[in-house]
């Protein structure tokens, strides 16, 4: 018996009928479940004695901002960044104002830029994310009261690098998100 | 790709207002974000009942992350073992023969060591471990180190109590949930660990760098140079951590002390233990000398 084809696509998971569309909860649902999860990732096996992992939480916004420009309310910072403060180990409320100005500053290059591609898209969540991991970083030592060593680099040159490879991601489970699975 | 039209819904009041209240909502986070970072700046206790809740509600998922690594780690050393089996064996009975005169040596140094304190009228206290636990989650993105234990108060786990594993020193209990507890590890620089050097005894201490690595300073400059390799264990001082606890490792000699690396690394820590804090009634003297304390004086050169 031969093995069952396993189809590269998500979309040949299921039939393709005329009469379904997209599941509400998923379509709405998965971005904030997936950023939520990835904010969560403290939780991993990793035990690290050094900041060693990017922002995926963070990074999985951004990937979902630019993917899906009017996917998150622009508010969307406030509850997600609250989230993530749970667990990221920072001083609270840095994530909070990040991801809130995070929402805004993208609103604005959406402004800005009229037309997007790839380049520009890595280009803009370059910068917002070594902005982001500095500032954390100048968060938690302001709270420490001591100056904390340069120790972002590597982390900064990692997210940068990671960004597209979450943004692959994303755009999967895009895909996923809009699989046909309700009968209309 | 050109962007889409959502934001400008054309002459519906409905839509209109619903994108402004989302703007207001937006400015509002960042305000109130600020706001909730300024509190946390001054007392950084205070959001630690949301915090210990989250961690209460991962906690499954943090405790399955656990056996994940532990297995994997396992698995690792399994297969990594075979590459060098022969070569371990001899070295290991090598060991082994060292290890048996030296534990003789040591079984009647401790005798010794306890007729003379039995003549002396020193009596040890009771030091039985609160419990033992996993690591079930660290802060692996941000500078501040934290780490989340698998107990908490239910199993009588409390604030300030230091936390080691096998090797050495991993942290002490900074925050207490009913089933989990965050500590904060030796690495974090608010973290700074009374140590001596285990050869001589020369005092120091142990402040965390956030980089995984930890700076070992001499309490008195000049007097000696650290040498790589020399290790430090705790000091007893302070009477937060029981003395004799291996932390650090000297591995770059500077002027006024080393950097070193932790005698025992978190991600290779599968148990823990959770100690009972070393004077405890000293630390409840000390915050409490701290609280009854006047402000401090007002600075002379105010008019």
């Amino acid at each position: 018996m031969p093995l069952p084809f396993l189809p590269a696509r998500p979309e040949d998971l299921v039939r393709r009928r005329l009469n379904r569309g997209p599941l509400p909860f998923l379509a709405k649902g998965l971005p904030w479940l997936s950023i939520m999860l990835a904010s969560m990732v403290t939780f991993s096996p990793v035990v690290a004695s050094a900041p060693v992992l990017p922002p995926l939480g963070f990074m999985t916004l951004l990937g979902w901002r630019l993917l899906r420009p009017t996917l998150l309310p622009i508010w969307a910072g406030l509850p997600l960044g609250l989230f993530d403060d749970l667990y990221s180990g920072q001083p609270f409320g840095s994530g909070i104002v990040l991801w809130s100005l995070t929402m805004l500053a993208m609103d604005v290059i959406d402004e800005k830029f009229l037309w997007r591609g790839f380049i520009q898209d890595w280009l803009t969540a370059a910068t917002l994310l070594s902005a982001y991991v500095v500032l954390t970083a100048a968060f938690a030592g302001l709270v420490t009261s001591y100056p904390l060593p340069v120790t972002v680099g590597p982390q900064v040159l990692l997210t940068v690098l990671l960004h597209p490879v979450v943004t692959r991601i994303v755009a999967l489970l895009d895909r996923i998100r809009l699989l046909p699975l309700k009968r209309l | 790709m050109a962007r889409s039209p959502d934001r400008r819904p054309g002459f519906s009041r409905r839509a209109q207002y619903g994108i402004f209240t989302g703007y207001v909502i937006a400015v509002v986070g960042v305000v109130a974000g600020l706001v909730v970072l300024g509190v946390s700046m001054f007392n950084p206790e205070a959001f630690a009942f949301a915090r210990t809740t989250a961690s209460e509600v991962a906690r499954p998922l943090g405790q399955a992350g656990a056996e994940t690594r532990s297995a994997s780690q396992g698995v690792f050393a399994a297969i990594g073992a075979y590459f060098n089996a022969g070569r371990q064996n001899a070295a290991l009975t090598r060991e082994v023969q060292a290890a048996r005169a030296d534990a003789v040596t040591m079984h009647a140094l401790q005798q010794e060591n306890s007729r003379l304190k039995a003549l002396l009228g020193i009596v040890d206290p009771a030091f039985k471990p609160v419990t033992g636990a996993r690591l079930i989650g660290s802060t692996a993105t941000s500078t501040r180190r934290f780490a989340v234990l698998s107990v908490g108060s239910h199993q009588g786990v409390q604030n300030g109590q230091p936390v080691r594993a096998a090797g050495g020193l991993i942290g002490r209990v900074v925050e207490t949930g009913p089933d989990t507890a965050r500590v904060l590890l030796v690495t974090d620089p608010d973290n700074v660990v009374p140590v001596r050097r285990a050869s001589d005894g020369l005092t120091a201490f142990v402040q965390g760098g956030a980089n995984g690595k930890i700076e070992i300073r001499l309490i008195n400059t000049g007097v000696a140079t650290l040498r790589t390799g020399d290790v430090f264990v705790t000091s007893g001082s302070g009477g937060l951590y029981p003395p004799g606890i291996p932390v650090a490792v000297a591995t770059q000699p500077h002027r006024d002390g080393a950097t070193g690396h932790l005698a025992s690394d978190p991600a290779d820590a599968d148990f823990v233990v959770v100690l009972p804090a070393w004077q405890a009634n000293a630390q409840a003297a000390l915050v409490a000398a701290q609280k009854a304390a006047p402000p401090p004086p007002a600075d002379d050169n105010t008019p």
